[in-house]
């Protein structure tokens, strides 16, 4: 496995060059977004300049280039995942709205009350209240698999939520709120040993790890291209074939049908189906290049870079007697999401003076409050690595972090509470 | 350092002193006011709680947990509108929301808010804000719900 330079890939990312508050920006959010490469907002520009046209429709040449554009993107998004057919990738506007569309299109057509959906704790509230809300719609019930305290699950314990009656298991494959590698293997083995449909929201693991939906066996993967370098605005749902041709249409509109009279309509094929109205087909295309760019890193090298980035930047937060590292000790359950807390010190505080010292880091509960009350706390701060970080961003952690624990005296009898 | 006068600015003495300071967190008992504010950025939580004695708010508590900003703005706010009448407390609760959200001057707030003064500088992180302007909110709708007034 080849080491990935971090300096030569910063120069890549034309932000770096900005200062934030007089200071180089540190920017350790990439679990919330990634920054984009120069070849992305290039692609971006590049389309606008030179093929926008609206896709499927014209026979005229721009409309054929940016047709052409889209479905070689979607091609490319197939090979990173290691799907079998273009067609079963279905573009969205995100991950909340590829779940959204299983719950609605699969959901509502083959769940009757009764009927059980599994998900865990640790979910993303993007993988909890889609849910919660067809579970009330149709009368379902709703289980959880709780997190133990070191932030992991308990295989045992998801066998033991998981029944006869389960239909679907939706899990995450990593925490964006803990950095918990789970065992989706397993995962999807124990959801598919009792014939429940297995969906993974792969949003922090896409942008990190090798994707393989063949190999991982699930019917449904989510994830997001704005996380792994691409522009916001795409989602991608990944689907099995039979599950995405059996299932209803999402919303109904242009270029979803196949044939509308007064009456009705009929379905257009896959992935069209799913792709009511004028796609976002620019962010579509540049997202080609985001990919292009992790292939070229290499996946493996970027993981490799990301564990020693962590490994070093917890042992630098663990070495403060004032805080507390969230999520598993074992580095190989353990990922470039670091969550933590400062004894006597809200989130929001510990967000502002790291703000002070040009390093970004997120905030609050992202998007994950039952797992936060699991942990009795409103939140935590959290640091969050990628490609581009390097073993400055460490040190200007471990700077914030000192200057904040200074400034509020934590740990003295004078202290913040 | 730059941002050692920002950092100064910012969290002020005063503002830790409050923070720190248990005088007014709890619960108002027996309470005629009662309201529940949730900052939906965070979501922090805060419980403000008031018993009116003769048109006058005698007693003023906030309970929950939150961040120095979201807190000591609340232990202030205690503070200031203990005393007032209803009326004088809307009025000090719109002074204040002026000067975080409309950069209302200094010279223009009430003298009950000196000390609420401080949070001035809150105002140049917009997205701290509503950590500041919570628990004035969060008064102000129990107010209107105390007066059979809907929330608005």
């Amino acid at each position: 496995m080849s080491r990935l330079d971090p300096a030569a890939l910063k120069a890549d990312f034309p932000i770096f060059k900005r200062l934030v508050r007089g200071k180089p920006l540190v920017y350790l959010d990439n679990a919330a977004t990634s920054q984009k490469p120069r070849a992305v907002i290039d692609a971006l520009v590049d389309f606008y300049e030179n093929h926008n046209a609206n896709v499927h429709r014209g026979v005229h040449t721009l409309s054929e280039e940016a047709t052409a554009m889209v479905e070689a993107v979607r091609a490319k998004t197939a090979a990173f995942i290691g799907a079998p057919k273009p067609e079963t990738v279905v573009f969205t506007r995100n991950a909340t709205e590829s779940i959204n569309l299983v719950a609605y299109s699969w959901g509502r057509k083959f769940l009757k009350a009764g009927d059980e959906i599994v998900i865990t704790e640790m979910e993303h509230h993007s993988n909890m209240v889609p849910w919660q809300l067809l579970a009330k719609e149709k009368g379902l019930t709703l289980k959880y698999v709780p997190v133990e305290l070191d932030g992991t699950l308990d295989l045992d314990k998801v066998k033991k939520t998981l029944g006869p009656k389960t239909r679907l298991f939706a899990f995450t494959a990593l925490s964006n709120a803990l950095g918990t590698v789970n065992p989706v293997d397993q995962l999807v083995q124990a959801g598919r040993s009792v014939g429940a449909a297995v969906l993974v929201d792969a949003c922090q693991w896409a942008p990190h790890r090798r994707l393989d939906v063949s190999s991982w066996g699930a019917d449904f993967v989510a994830f997001s291209a704005h996380k792994m370098l691409g522009p916001t605005g795409i989602g991608v749902l990944w689907g099995r074939e039979e599950l995405l041709e059996a299932m209803d249409p999402f919303l109904g509109g242009g270029d979803m049908i196949s044939r509308v009279t007064l009456e009705g309509a009929t379905w257009n094929v896959l992935p069209y189906k799913f792709e009511a109205g004028t796609p976002n087909f620019a962010d579509a295309v540049a997202f080609g290049p985001a990919l292009d760019y992790l292939e070229k890193v290499g996946l493996d090298a970027i993981r490799a870079h990301e564990d020693a980035l962590a490994a070093k930047a917890v042992a630098l937060l663990e070495a403060e007697p004032v805080v507390r590292v969230l999520g598993p000790k074992d580095p190989a359950e353990r990922s470039g999401v670091i969550s933590f807390n400062l004894a006597g010190l809200h989130p929001h505080d510990v967000g502002t003076v790291f703000d002070l010292e040009g390093v970004a880091v997120r905030v609050g509960h992202h998007c994950c409050q039952p797992l936060m009350h699991r942990f009795q706390c409103g939140g935590t701060a959290r640091a969050s690595f990628y490609l581009y970080n390097d073993e400055s961003d460490v040190e200007a952690l471990g700077r914030a972090l000192r200057r904040t624990i200074e400034f509020f005296k934590l740990g003295t009898k004078a202290g913040a509470r | 350092m730059e941002g050692d006068a920002e950092l100064q600015d910012l969290y002020r003495e005063t503002l830790l002193d409050y923070f720190r300071s248990a005088a007014r967190k709890g619960t108002a008992d027996p309470a005629d006011v009662r309201a529940h504010g949730i900052n939906p950025v965070c979501g922090d939580e805060l419980e403000i709680t008031a018993r009116r004695e003769g048109g006058r708010l005698a007693v003023v508590r906030y309970a929950g947990h939150g961040c120095v900003i979201s807190q000591a703005s609340a232990a202030m706010m205690a503070e200031a509108l203990e005393g007032a009448s209803v009326e004088k407390a809307r009025e000090l609760v719109a002074a204040f929301k002026a000067m975080m959200t409309k950069n209302a001057p200094l010279e223009s707030l009430p003298a009950e808010l000196e000390t609420a003064a401080a949070l001035e500088g809150v105002r140049r992180f917009p997205l701290r804000v509503k950590c500041a302007t919570l628990g004035w909110n969060t008064l102000a709708q129990g107010l209107d719900a105390a007066e059979g007034k809907k929330n608005v």
